[in-house]
């Protein structure tokens, strides 16, 4: 592909501005307090880990990372298991209503969790789920079961008919077809799906907090404890923010090639 | 590719649609019910009819007056953001290296912001941007400017909107490198042994191929920054005063904080009616260029 000139420098410009506030939070979560308030450093003239021992030795700080993982995994595991039939109807076949529903499961990827933050609380106090990690699982499907639909049948949709109906002549069930042929094809599809609603679960604030009191209140929620009579503790803020895009960075190197194509909904 | 007609995929369809059904209606029936009472406390709830509505569409009551105020920053903020990243995304899907390690690295390093948590994007532009102990704050109060995102409006907006555009402009960078991957290698060659000025080439080739991602980073540019909740309130809570208190935010002060349900509920019904319409159009536009382009290129 061509480039245009000069694109180093603003590459390399556009990059150092997405580090630098990153590295500032970094910077911070190696400090003491004392030095963060004190004085204005480039790098912790004293390098503590305090912080992080704060964080892995108290039980409410890292149950919050804990209860995360809970519900982003529940969330994740039920989205894909209900999207793949669903992603491949959409993909092989025409059906009564089907541009309408798929329409319809775009605009609730595009609904504001604003507006659906009371009427949840409702529902799954209702129903005795709230503050569980069930509560902020299914919420979550919300946005992320059509987000698996329209990324899983982008993949489906490269996958030539041929093969299911080779399959079918081979006389494999169709359950068996689609665990046994489909879900091996279109294997990095499921990867990328999965990293989206992992991805999407893991940054929502609003319903998650909204939906949780104690027992599964989620990290995010737990950060805004900080502040104490003693004023704000700044070196323990970065550092919960450090650990929180720990998981991120780690699953971005595995799906490093598809992230793009994810990105545009499979569509590219 | 011909899709076959058959009813029986619906049974396929059966699981999401009630999956949905039940976190989207079950949930919307309640705000329908909601926004058409009234309560004094005690669970007691009376018939308002459409009270609420006349109330929320007239800008001279202070709940519509709140509403216009907030749906107009909301806009301006989502098209302030559009404008720098559509235009910043192009340019850096544009520069990004050709092949090696290099592609990997920016590619790493231009997917993080997008997954961290929304409340640690807003901490990370809180300590940044603070000028007792911020890089930012301190370097630009130290160049002599006063810079104060706590009590200055201007200031707390240009936090807020490059935080966005540093959150973001990833996303639609990604896009457009998508879209860029997918042209074949011949029609640059194509161009060079027509001695195709670089522009041309920009606007003859790689803008349509791009035009149908560049759509969807659009839509989810537009609809995320419309509904842009955490990052805001974390930075700033919607201050100073109300200058930066978005369409959610109001949303969620007045149903959370206030529990004024009834005003809540008739918000959320029109505000859920703006996404809906502005989603229909997005998606006709959308079908239209597939349609246009499948023949050719052989779908998507």
């Amino acid at each position: 592909m061509q480039q245009i000139p000069g694109r180093a420098v603003i590459l390399t410009l556009f990059l150092i501005f997405l580090m630098l506030p990153i590295y500032w939070l970094i910077n911070m979560s190696f400090k003491t307090n004392t030095e963060i308030i004190s004085t204005m450093t480039l790098w912790p003239t004293r390098p503590t880990l305090d912080n992080y021992r704060t964080i892995f030795t108290d039980p409410s700080w890292y149950s919050g990372y804990i209860n995360s993982l809970k519900y982003v995994i529940i969330n994740t595991v039920l989205s894909i298991s209900f999207a793949l039939p669903a992603a491949y109807a959409f993909s092989r076949y025409r059906f009564l209503g089907d541009k309408h529903l798929f329409f319809w499961l775009l605009s609730n990827r595009m609904a504001p969790p604003a507006v659906f933050a009371l009427p949840f609380f409702n529902l799954y106090s209702a129903i005795n789920l709230f503050d569980t990690p069930w509560a902020v699982a299914l919420a979550h499907c919300l946005f992320n079961v059509p987000l698996a639909v329209w990324i899983l049948e982008g993949f489906i949709s490269s996958v030539p008919r041929e093969i299911d109906e080779t399959a079918f002549l081979d006389g494999y069930s169709f359950p068996r077809f689609f665990i046994k042929v489909l879900m091996p094809l279109i294997a990095s599809g499921i990867g990328v799906a999965a990293f989206f609603c992992f991805m999407f679960s893991w940054v929502e604030l609003l319903l998650a907090r909204t939906l949780t009191s104690v027992n599964a209140k989620p990290i995010a929620a737990t950060m805004t404890r900080t502040v104490s009579a003693a004023g704000m503790d700044w070196g323990l803020l970065a550092a919960a923010g450090v650990l929180t895009i720990v998981p991120g960075a780690l699953v971005i190197w595995f799906v490093r090639n598809y992230i793009a194509r994810g990105f545009a909904l499979g569509r590219v | 590719m011909e899709k076959i007609v058959n009813q029986k995929a619906w049974l396929l369809v059966l699981p999401v649609f009630a999956l949905v059904a039940f976190s989207a209606i079950v949930p919307l029936m309640t705000v329908v019910n909601y926004s058409v009472q009234d309560t004094f406390g005690n669970n007691q709830f009376f018939w308002n009819g459409v009270g609420w509505y006349k109330d929320l569409l007239d800008p001279s009551t202070e709940f519509g007056g709140r509403f216009y105020a907030s749906l107009l920053r909301n806009l301006f903020f989502s098209a302030t953001v559009l404008a720098i990243e559509i235009p910043l995304g192009i340019l850096v899907a544009l520069s990004m290296p050709r092949d090696g390690w290099r592609v990997a690295a920016c590619l790493i390093i231009l997917a993080l912001p997008l997954l961290i948590p929304w409340n640690v994007v807003g901490t990370i532009w809180q300590i940044f941007g603070r000028s007792d102990i911020g890089l930012l704050g301190y370097a630009l109060n130290a160049l002599g400017l006063n810079y104060n995102y706590v009590s200055n409006p201007l200031d707390a907006w240009l936090t807020i909107i490059a935080m966005d555009v540093w959150h973001w402009t990833s996303l639609v960078a990604l896009l457009c490198y998508a879209g860029l991957k997918s042209i074949p290698d011949a029609y640059y060659q194509a161009a060079h042994i027509d001695g195709a000025s670089r522009w041309a080439v920009f606007t003859a080739i790689q803008l349509p191929k791009m035009k149908r991602v560049l759509l969807i980073a659009f839509l989810l540019r537009f609809m995320d920054s419309f509904m842009i909740y955490t990052e805001p309130f974390v930075v700033t809570g919607g201050g100073p005063g109300n200058s930066t208190t978005f369409l959610s935010i109001e949303l969620v002060k007045l149903a959370l904080g206030q529990f004024d349900l009834g005003k809540a509920a008739a918000m959320s019904i029109v505000y859920n009616l703006i996404v809906l319409i502005v989603c229909w159009v997005f998606y006709t536009v959308m079908t239209n260029v597939g349609a246009e382009r499948s023949p050719e290129a052989g779908g998507a």
